[in-house]
């Protein structure tokens, strides 16, 4: 058996590639949680652009909005510590301050969803200079109050912990595995998961979502039978704020417990690009976000699991960087593979204007 | 009085959103201090704005200092304005920056021991070509596959920076450097024209603007650009191809781009580090709005950033005010400029525009299918 597999392994190209996958999948149950955890903030920025663009406001402010999330979730941690104190957490590593943290988070994401909203809806300005002006706002901002901060070396609440799950089922076949890696995680990435399945049905099966999608392809006909068009784009442009403001502050409190400038790194441009490989719907922007990731989960599993053989040797010889620029370069593959197939909605982008009363 | 009211009408507005963005930074300067150390101190924006002026205008270095940083916002201002021009958004301006170093240091140190003549123009041209085939990529895959310039240039962005860091620890590290260094590139470095460091691409960048202007409003090139620009479908109508127009402009806007890179290696760091790259591209987004695209704007509006970048090490050292500051006040100035409608409601400005009404179509090709038929 060995001797036939080292007899394919050696044809050329072939069995490189054959080497490939057989790493892929001896390597798989260690990359799964890896990419999911890596997938949670490029997922939550996707999610964020699906309900802005349904609803067709253009957002590539998502990335600040996350960063702003990110340094307030954090910071509000070092300021609550001192004045609620520590306590035990019971479960998931949830202390009140962490909780009061993440509410301010939150809040932060709305409002500088806000912001966007006021600029692209009602004054009715170019919405990737605005989403730009976000971006630019918000790392000036964080970076300013994180150098201030960083004088005093703070000390930050800590972080959420992933759920622990009885030490029996991990040994059960497939259904352990599956347990594993998706519920051993913390609070912030299973919301990921229901909000998922919850945004996807109510997107194309509720009140909401009709509208949301008639107002993204023709709002003048929206309005026509009663839509408030332009209060739709509101609330869901703010709302979406939250949303994207998960995903930072799972960057700040669940996957580390820090912040550092900068930390979303573009997560939130490859997030734009998930919600365009997954044809805006909330599931396909998932499984881009995913495919994005485990990009990152492999180059992590290769730096430290090195696939053995001719495969290993050429990964090998690779400069470490080239892991690290794997996902951008993966995202701008498949976005130009992908993309000429995926149609926006159709009103994206454009700015609405009420017809005047005569 | 029809002259200076036209001139009114366009300085106003970037005018008024620099003194409101002035009082905005000063806001923030106090609160934060209040917020972190605890101690209400109303004299800290004027110390940090007094710091920031000295810093960057006070002495005759510093003004030397001020034309040296504003040089590479002024070539990024023109590479991400050109591309306005052409209705693209070039957010990649920092990886066509980075690239165009990393070709200037890879051309400038194999001819490091060479004459300058020789040296200099071929590691400028390398970075210019290199910041071209950085920008081209966009605009090759807009043409051809729809994707959208914002998102593959900011990825673009991050390749560039590891395709650096892997050059710079690899290949071309100095032999028995401690950390990871090129060497630097000798003979091949800018001749410094004034002060201490003030290098020739003083001279050059301002010239580019000259040139920038001559091709957008002088050539027929120049008037295809700007009807792609304006209405893709006219100009396909009128026999131009919007195709060509986006895959030429992005490489040109690279080129630019690319340029400052390489007078920022050449003339100032004159090696390479892992760390290489400042803010650059960024910079020079709020550099082409501010200067609403126009060549003498973007000048005064390079000038300005120039300043503020030059100034913000002496306020973090003198007032202890985060450099960061500079993104705080640039971000409040477009944010002012985008919000001028409702800025001259409120307070009851006449006949003064934003400066962004020529850059308004970006958002509406988003997702792809511009550029495609």
């Amino acid at each position: 058996m060995d001797g036939l597999i080292d007899l394919v392994y050696s044809i050329p190209l072939i069995g490189l590639v054959l080497q490939f996958l057989g790493y892929l999948l001896a390597t798989l149950p260690d990359i799964a949680p890896i990419t999911l955890r890596a997938a949670v903030p490029i997922a939550f920025a996707a999610l964020c652009g699906v309900m802005c663009e349904r609803s067709g406001v253009v957002n590539i402010g998502i990335e600040g909005t996350m960063l702003t999330a990110a340094f307030v979730g954090w910071a509000s941690g070092v300021f609550l510590l001192p004045v609620l104190g520590a306590s035990a957490p019971i479960v998931f590593g949830i202390t009140p301050v962490l909780l009061i943290a993440l509410g301010l988070a939150l809040l932060s994401g709305l409002l500088v969803a806000s912001v966007h909203a006021w600029l692209s809806i009602s004054v009715r300005a170019d919405q990737i200079i605005t989403g730009t002006i976000i971006n630019i706002a918000a790392f000036g901002i964080t970076g300013y109050l994180n150098t201030l901060m960083a004088k005093t070396s703070p000390t930050g609440a800590g972080s959420f912990s992933p759920l622990t799950t009885p030490e029996g089922i991990k040994d059960v076949p497939i259904l352990g595995w599956l347990v594993a890696t998706l519920l051993a995680q913390g609070p912030l990435t299973i919301s990921l998961l229901i909000l998922v399945i919850v945004l996807q049905v109510f997107l194309f099966r509720s009140r909401w979502g009709l509208r949301t999608r008639a107002v993204g392809e023709h709002p003048r006909a929206a309005e026509t039978v009663g839509i408030d068009v332009i209060r739709l784009r509101y609330r869901n442009v703010i709302a979406a704020g939250g949303v994207a403001a998960m995903g930072g502050a799972f960057l700040s409190m669940e996957a580390t417990a820090s912040f550092q400038q900068n930390m979303t790194a573009g997560r939130g441009f490859i997030g734009l690009a998930a919600m365009i490989v997954g044809r805006w719907s909330p599931l396909g922007a998932f499984g881009a976000a995913l495919l994005f990731a485990s990009t990152q989960g492999l180059g992590q599993s290769i730096k430290i699991v090195p696939p053995a053989g001719q495969l290993g040797e050429i990964l090998g010889s690779l400069p470490g960087q080239f892991f690290d620029a794997l996902p951008y370069l993966v995202t701008i593959i498949v976005l130009a593979g992908v993309v000429g197939r995926s149609i926006p909605p159709a009103a994206d982008g454009v700015p609405y204007e009420r017809e005047a009363a005569s | 009085m029809a002259a200076l009211s036209r001139i009114w009408g366009v300085v106003a507005m970037p005018i008024i959103s620099i003194l409101l963005s002035v009082i905005v930074g000063s806001l923030v300067i106090v609160a934060a201090e209040w917020l972190v150390g605890g101690t209400l101190e109303f004299g800290l924006a004027i110390d940090a704005y007094s710091a920031l002026i000295s810093g960057s205008l006070g002495s005759f270095n510093a003004v030397v200092n001020t034309l040296v940083s504003s040089t590479p916002l002024l070539l990024g201002g023109l590479s991400v304005g050109l591309a306005f021009k052409a209705g693209l958004f070039n957010i990649g301006a920092q990886g066509q920056f980075l690239i165009g170093a990393l070709c200037a240091v890879i051309v400038g140190v194999w001819f490091r021991e060479s004459p300058s003549i020789i040296g200099i123009p071929l590691s400028i041209l390398a970075g210019m070509a290199g910041g071209a085939a950085w920008g081209f990529i966009p605009g090759f895959l807009k043409a051809t596959s729809g994707a959208h310039e914002v998102v593959t240039t900011i990825m673009l962005n991050f390749v560039a920076i590891a395709i650096l860091a892997a050059m710079v620890a690899g290949p071309l590290d100095a032999p028995g450097s401690p950390s990871p260094i090129t060497l630097d590139v000798g003979n091949a470095a800018l001749p410094v024209i004034i002060g201490r460091n003030g290098h020739i691409g003083l001279i050059i960048a301002p010239i580019m603007a000259v040139l920038y202007g001559f091709l957008l409003y002088r050539t027929t090139l120049g008037f295809e650009i700007r009807t792609a620009g304006a209405n893709a479908d006219a100009a396909r109508y009128a026999g131009m191809s919007p195709r060509f127009l986006l895959v030429l402009t992005m490489s040109l806007a690279g080129m630019l781009a690319g340029m400052a890179g390489a007078f920022e290696l050449l003339g100032v760091t004159k090696n390479m580090t892992a760390s290489f790259g400042t803010t650059v591209g960024f910079d020079a987004i709020a550099v082409a709005l501010l200067g609403r695209t126009s060549p003498f704007g973007i000048v005064l509006a390079a000038l300005l950033f120039g300043a503020l970048r030059t100034g913000a090490a002496a306020m973090q050292i003198q007032a202890g005010v985060p450099r960061e500051l500079v993104d705080v006040l640039q971000a409040t100035i477009l944010f002012f400029l985008v919000a001028s409608p409702v800025i001259q409601r409120v307070l009851r400005i006449r006949g003064a525009g934003s400066g962004l009404e020529d850059s308004t179509a970006f958002a509406k090709s988003y997702g792809g299918e511009a550029g495609t038929r």
